[in-house]
């Protein structure tokens, strides 16, 4: 235990650092909210009906930017070497590292959400849907990540094959993010169902992201 | 009393076999020595010793070390890249090595100081030079312990007195019944047995 709460305070330590990462991924998800009102003009209807969509789209590619660097840097180190010739057995170590990707890099997404959501026009309680959805979303995005940065740390380049890799795996992810926002906010549809599905997706994410990226990164060393 | 052992190891790396129908052994107290030309599958050794290469033939083990480790949970590794992480001090990086291999560990400021690195203990290890950055890898060997060290290249980037302070610290492992196999071009300036493995085929 004290392994991976070790682990896991040195990648947020490392993340909060300068040039660590962390802060990237908020900055790139406010310009890409805050240019969408200037793209789509002063429509503040269709701001409001596109809202949700925009701050998943911009989510989902915020968590993406910096996901290459989770297993690439300990392996450019040599720190994955380490990791994985430890006691600790590597898929909890796995979900360890994804866990501080994710408190380092999505929590300040979420937190980010409600002040953009006034760019878009969106009231209370609609922002606040949509917080929730990414709050129970993101891990999800984190965890099937994952699964692609283990399959791309030993290749240069590695950055582009990854968005290939993880983009479809996050088509569900995102489907169901925004409709259940788009439930809570006009309906038909009650809030719960596709609430449920998505955080079905992250639990399920949960489970398989840290033995297939492990399985991966056992293949993949040389 | 232990032994590691391995017999008619075969590793194959991108289609080229790097050796065959290799055997080693040593046993507590002693040092093996891996030479030979550049190429001739020193670091591939060390790493499927470390469980890090699977070898293609042939097995590895460890008499009288805890049945339930793997080799690879009973051994150190130090490889050519450091381990070290440039954002984080010297103090942090060993001690999350120290926190992360956990087991049977010991004091990181103490380890620090016996390689000398006690001055810099809150100074980023980016600022280190490869000499400093040597001798930080090597306190991770002392702040836990395991009784195999895999050391490829040990004393490279190190001062002459680095290198009699590391000569010293290989002696206490070994008097203390570990077992140290390293890759190396240099003599280590202990007793070795030495292997020597072939050219490039």
């Amino acid at each position: 235990m004290t392994a991976l709460s070790a682990l896991m305070r040195r990648d947020i330590r490392i993340a909060l650092r300068v040039g660590g990462g962390a802060l990237i991924g908020v900055l790139f998800f406010l310009t890409v909210t805050v240019l969408m009102p200037f793209a789509v003009g002063p429509d503040l209807a269709l701001l409001t009906r596109l809202g949700p969509a925009i701050l998943w789209l911009g989510a989902l590619l915020a968590s993406l930017l910096t996901l290459d660097r989770l297993f690439m840097a300990d392996h450019e180190d040599g720190s994955l070497d380490l990791i994985v010739m430890s006691r600790t057995p590597l898929e909890l170590a796995c979900a360890a590292k994804a866990l501080a990707h994710w408190l380092a890099a999505g929590l300040p997404l979420i937190v980010a959400t409600p002040v953009l959501g006034l760019l878009l026009n969106l009231d209370g309680s609609a922002t606040l849907a949509v917080a929730l959805t990414l709050l129970a979303g993101t891990p999800a995005l984190t965890f099937t990540g994952m699964i692609g940065a283990a399959l791309a740390v030993t290749l240069h380049r590695g950055g582009l094959l990854l968005a290939v890799l993880v983009l479809p795996l996050s088509i569900p992810v995102l489907i169901f993010g925004v409709a259940a926002s788009q439930a809570a906010i006009i309906g038909p549809l009650p809030f719960g169902t596709p609430f449920s599905i998505l955080c079905a997706l992250s639990l399920v994410s949960f489970v398989v992201g840290p033995f297939a990226a492990a399985a991966s990164l056992r293949h993949g060393l040389d | 009393m232990m032994r590691l052992s391995g017999q008619n190891l075969r590793c194959v790396r991108g289609g080229r076999e790097v050796f065959a129908g290799l055997g080693f052994a040593a046993s507590s107290g002693e040092a093996l020595a891996i030479t030979g030309p550049n190429g001739s599958g020193k670091t591939s050794l060390l790493r499927v010793i470390a469980g890090l290469l699977v070898a293609a033939e042939g097995s590895i083990a460890l008499d009288g070390g805890e049945a339930e480790l793997t080799v690879a949970e009973q051994a150190h590794y130090l490889g050519h890249r450091d381990a070290l992480k440039p954002a984080l001090s010297v103090l942090e990086n060993l001690s999350f090595w120290r926190d992360f291999l956990g087991g049977d560990s010991g004091d990181a400021v103490r380890c620090l100081a016996s390689v000398g690195l006690d001055h810099a203990t809150h100074l980023p290890a980016a600022y280190l030079s490869a000499g400093q950055r040597r001798r930080l890898s090597i306190a991770r060997l002392l702040v836990v312990r395991r009784p195999v060290w895999l050391l490829d290249e040990p004393t490279s980037a190190l001062d002459t007195k680095g290198q009699d302070l590391f000569v010293g610290l290989m002696r206490d492992h070994l008097a203390g019944g570990g077992i140290v196999i390293a890759a190396t071009h240099t003599a280590l300036g202990i007793d070795v047995r030495e292997m020597r493995m072939g050219g490039a085929p």
